[in-house]
């Protein structure tokens, strides 16, 4: 397919309807509401089927819904938007049930601003909801990026049965750039046997949600933990940039991992000897880069649009919290690349 | 030339077409042939980011008046324009470039206008990528500006072929928009008055043969990591 020109929240859209995926419901809010608007009037072209719900709250339970009748669903909104679906996602998620969430993220907290940021990586990675659980996060940093993550989540959704949120940035969601579908379904993605259709004169299909004695809920988590561990092994990714000879190394993803590239360039001229890991699934966290690189890198250089809420997870992956340094921008600025370059110069200094 | 379009220039096309590239560098060379007064008017109800007045402070030190939302700041996300809108268009000693939201919807804000409008001394253009979807066919781009032509009540008077993929822009490209806005000008009589491009992005020649006014442009609304 030849390349066409599009605004993130479209391409998110078009993604999920090359996916397979028919079924949207969700509730508009800045600055993804491209993204609503797009498969309205798109979805009913392919037989698909769109709801403005009346709040988040109801869309994310439309998306339970139609999960468990085993369709592909997709639902998108904006930090505060998210936040008011994740009793839903973890509902979603103990049903383990795939479902995909994507998360144009503006600033915060509370309604915040309609700028964008990246401070919902604790609600979104960590689980904003109750519970032991995860749900898979991807974080693309280009709109093609965006595309491909979309169409992914799907397959990660129905290959483990959870909930995937693909989670990026109001920018992302609203600039325009060259994009390709080229969707190849994954091998091995299991039917949906179990999934709620009719029993007609079949079996009887049951979604579990309630386990109420602490036995079998302690069993009951510890299964989705057998799962979480098959997730954490296979699905790990992230982008190596310039780290051959690198000495340090920033970790930074989305938007503010685009003003770090930019800088590194600069960087490298003035003679550092500098990389980025790029994290593309947030959970889970990519520590396999880390044990892969972490004997040749002297210090790490968080870069965030927060005020450093992957701090912990960086410190954890490299096992040593006196390596970290961070520089973030919150409340819907992006950093710029000349305060990377200085934050860069800072951390290295004479260290060329 | 800038200085042969008509007085007001009223920048309109589908969303994503580049409209805001295009009038922030055509009001930046006319603000450098023109005499007299210069304005610029940010109209776009639709976009909350990448809009004409995150340039305000540039174009004002440059002299363009900037006319934006009533409301300041980049974080307002409400669809209000500014009563000052009128002003260049009843003082005839502006020269001005409007820079309407995308598509229809950002369109019906020149409802406000357009009682002043005098369609003798207004231009029209309408600006096409013709790798957005739904302007990727002469037949898209006829239904596009047929609907602007709707809700602005005016009749689009040129086009601006401003075909390109951002950071992947060839010379070809503009030749695609070429052929395409060509084919629209044959059905619709409708001419292409200016080529516009990022002179950055193109490594090779213009192709010749092209409809329309060579027009090189500098990214004002995209940063380098963009």
């Amino acid at each position: 397919m030849a390349k066409v020109l599009m605004k993130g929240n479209e391409a998110v859209g078009k993604a999920a309807i090359e996916a397979g995926c028919r079924y949207f419901f969700g509730y508009p809010i800045t600055p993804q509401s491209e993204v609503p608007e797009y498969l309205s009037s798109e979805l009913p072209k392919v037989g698909g089927t769109f709801i403005q719900a009346e709040s988040e709250v109801a869309a994310i339970n439309m998306v339970y819904g139609a999960a468990a009748a085993g369709a592909r669903v997709l639902t998108s909104s904006s930090s505060p938007g998210i936040a008011l679906k994740q009793e839903g996602i973890g509902y979603i998620s103990n049903a383990g049930l795939p479902a995909v969430i994507i998360n144009m993220m503006r600033g915060g907290p509370g309604l915040g601003t309609i700028q964008p940021g990246q401070a919902d990586y604790n609600m979104v990675v960590k689980g904003g909801a109750n519970g032991d659980y995860h749900d898979v996060v991807l974080a693309p940093a280009s709109v093609q990026e965006a595309v491909d993550m979309v169409m992914e989540a799907f397959d990660i959704a129905d290959m483990y049965g959870t909930p995937v949120i693909v989670l990026a940035d109001g920018l992302i969601g609203q600039m325009m750039e060259p994009v390709e579908f080229n969707y190849v379904r994954r091998e091995g993605i299991p039917e949906k046997t179990w999934a709620l259709t009719g029993k007609g004169d079949g079996e009887k299909h049951m979604i579990e949600n309630l386990v109420i004695e602490p036995d079998d809920c302690e069993a009951w988590n510890h299964r989705n933990f057998d799962r979480y561990a098959r997730i954490e092994a296979n699905e790990q990714a992230w982008e190596e940039y310039k780290m051959d000879d690198a000495e340090y190394a920033f970790v930074s993803y989305g938007t503010a991992s685009r003003v770090v590239r930019t800088a590194i360039g600069y960087l490298r001229n003035a003679g550092f000897k500098v990389g980025m890991i790029r994290p593309k699934t947030l959970w889970p966290f990519p520590q396999k880069a880390f044990d892969k690189w972490d004997a040749q890198i002297k210090k790490y250089l968080d870069v965030e649009m927060s005020m450093g809420q992957m701090v912990p997870d960086v410190a954890f992956a490299c096992n040593d919290r006196t390596k970290v340094l961070f520089h973030g921008r919150t409340g819907g600025n992006v950093p710029t690349v000349d305060e990377i370059v200085e934050f860069g110069k800072e951390v290295m200094g004479g260290g060329k | 030339m800038v200085t042969d379009d008509k007085r007001v220039r009223i920048i309109t096309g589908h969303y994503g077409s580049g409209k805001t590239e295009f009038a922030v560098n055509y009001v930046k060379t006319l603000r450098e042939k023109a005499e007299g007064k210069v304005a610029i008017a940010d109209l776009d109800i639709v976009n909350v980011y990448f809009r004409s007045r995150e340039k305000k402070k540039e174009l004002e030190e440059m002299g363009i008046t900037v006319i934006a939302s009533s409301l300041e700041g980049a974080g307002v996300d409400v669809p209000a324009v500014s009563g000052a809108m009128t002003t260049p268009v009843t003082n005839k000693e502006f020269q001005y470039v409007v820079d309407l939201g995308g598509n229809d919807v950002g369109t019906l804000v020149l409802g406000r206008m357009k009682p002043l409008l005098d369609p003798a001394e207004t231009d029209f253009l309408m600006v096409v990528n013709t790798y957005r979807p739904n302007t990727s066919t002469p037949e898209g781009v006829i239904e596009q500006m047929e609907n602007l032509e709707y809700a602005a009540g005016l009749k689009v008077t040129g086009f601006v072929n401003n075909t390109n993929l951002v950071r992947e822009t060839t010379a070809s490209c503009l030749s695609h928009g070429d052929a395409i806005l060509k084919e629209v000008t044959k059905r619709t009589g409708v001419p292409v008055k200016y080529v516009s491009y990022v002179e950055e992005l193109l490594t090779e020649d213009v192709p010749e043969g092209l409809s329309g006014e060579l027009f090189p442009m500098k990214f004002h609304m995209r940063q380098a990591w963009m």
